[in-house]
């Protein structure tokens, strides 16, 4: 059944939360009006629709707000079918969840603190990082597919893909190595299959804008956790 | 072909609660297997070998981890008994409070458990400030799905059974009658329901073990 109801998506530029929703949305050819939010600046719009943390992406369908990217990309996957993003069989959803969650929880998430943080924190930070791309890289290697869905982009890939085209940025800019390619070979890989998707590379941020963003961002973090320490 | 589903699970762990209740509320038979999580079996780490964490559910073999994940597996699996709602935006929005509860609640929660006493009025707000968020879900309802116990009921099954320990512990009131009419007659429907009922960790016991727990948060905690 097609869906013909009016799909908004209220995003941020260099969000990768937002980002994620947009390429699930890109591959599945729905389209959307997207609504850019200045998230230092919020709209009386995003906080009525994301009441409880006035965070993007939210995904509005139907007049009906969705938060949280993990959550709209069940979504979209339920409501459009087409280029299914999680897999049919339970077990194998089960993994993609699981994986997904380490995906934001382990790397993506360990990978922004290891950029912002400094000194005995930052070495913790890192070390969590590298730990958390060798069980992914371990994963990729025993599927042993061009993707983590398989041949095809799916769930996972999405939400770990912020790192395909923001890690090198957050490596530069906070002083930090962990994507080391001699040592994870199948992330490399995967990374250059998945930016190699016309649909993935499509309108990514400018990468100088987002270098000012994330030294500027991490600068902001760093006195932020020193005036905690004074205070 | 009959088929074997083992729960990894300890006596006390809120997650693996949820699993407990979810293979009971669909007429699941299982082996429970009790893990020590400071001496963890090699079957645990062979089947949760990234965390190492308690629920784990396997099924004819294959190994499941984290609690919401598996509670959508099992729904996915045994299509009888329906944990979620069949519409994909309300399917959304019992996953948003979910993960609300497992996050933003629950930190606020812990935050005022290992307060000292000078913090716990801060303390206190936020976790308030979340806990009157989940009373709003439940106006007009009996449980957040409407008539039955669903997912989300036991996502914040744990509210019904942990809240009122921690209040014990602590001699202070969090959810009170006046200020949460819906959670607290929830909390009393919860703990009513056949399926829920005596289906608990032995209260005595988890205030001993959360007892302990904040004594050895405070100590370990530096003064300001």
């Amino acid at each position: 059944m097609e869906e013909t109801g009016g799909v908004k998506l209220l995003g941020f530029w260099v969000s990768p939360f937002a980002q994620r929703v947009k390429w699930a949305l890109k591959l599945k050819g729905v389209q959307y009006e997207y609504i850019e939010e200045d998230i230092y600046n919020k709209s009386p719009l995003l906080s009525k629709l994301n009441p409880v943390y006035g965070m993007v992406p939210v995904l509005v369908h139907n007049g009906k707000p969705i938060s949280e990217s993990i959550i709209i990309l069940e979504y979209i996957d339920e409501v459009w079918k087409q280029a299914p993003l999680l897999p049919q069989d339970p077990y194998e959803r089960a993994q993609a969840r699981f994986w997904a969650k380490f995906a934001e929880e382990k790397v993506r998430q360990s990978v922004w603190e290891a950029m912002c943080s400094s000194g005995e924190e930052k070495q913790k930070a890192v070390k969590s990082a590298v730990e958390a791309f060798e069980e992914f890289e371990k994963e990729l290697k025993r599927r042993g597919t061009k993707f983590f869905g398989g041949e095809t982009i799916g769930f996972v890939d999405i939400v770990a893909g912020c790192i395909s085209y923001q890690l090198a940025l957050h490596e530069e800019v906070g002083s930090i190595k962990i994507l080391d390619s001699s040592k994870f070979p199948a992330i490399s890989e995967w990374i250059k299959n998945f930016l190699n998707h016309p649909l993935i590379n499509e309108g990514l941020p400018q990468k100088d804008q987002m270098f000012a963003y994330f030294s500027k961002r991490s600068k902001e973090i760093a006195s932020q956790k020193m005036s905690h320490k004074t205070a | 072909m009959a088929e074997e589903v083992k729960l990894f699970r300890t006596w006390s762990s809120r997650y693996s609660w949820r699993i407990v209740w979810a293979l009971k509320l669909k007429g699941i038979e299982y082996e429970t297997i009790f893990e020590d999580l400071t001496n963890k079996s090699p079957s645990l780490l062979q089947y949760n070998p990234i965390h190492g964490k308690v629920p784990v559910l396997v099924h004819d073999g294959k190994p499941v981890c984290e609690s919401l994940v598996i509670l959508e597996y099992v729904d996915e699996t045994w299509k009888h008994n329906p944990l979620l709602p069949q519409d994909p935006y309300e399917k959304s929005m019992a996953r948003f409070w979910a993960n609300f509860g497992d996050d933003k609640l629950m930190k606020s929660i812990s935050q005022l458990f290992i307060a000292h006493e000078k913090d716990q009025e801060v303390a206190a707000v936020a976790a308030l400030e979340n806990l009157k968020l989940v009373e709003e879900q439940l106006k007009g309802k009996k449980f957040f799905h409407g008539e039955t116990i669903g997912y989300l009921d036991l996502a914040f099954g744990w509210i019904a059974n942990l809240v009122s320990i921690l209040e014990e512990i602590m001699s202070l009131k969090l959810v009170d009658g006046e200020r949460f009419p819906h959670l607290s007659s929830w909390i009393q429907h919860f703990m009513d329901a056949p399926v829920i009922r005596d289906c608990w960790p032995p209260r005595d016991k988890m205030i001993i073990k959360y007892q302990v727990m904040r004594e050895k948060y405070l100590a370990a905690a530096t003064p300001k």
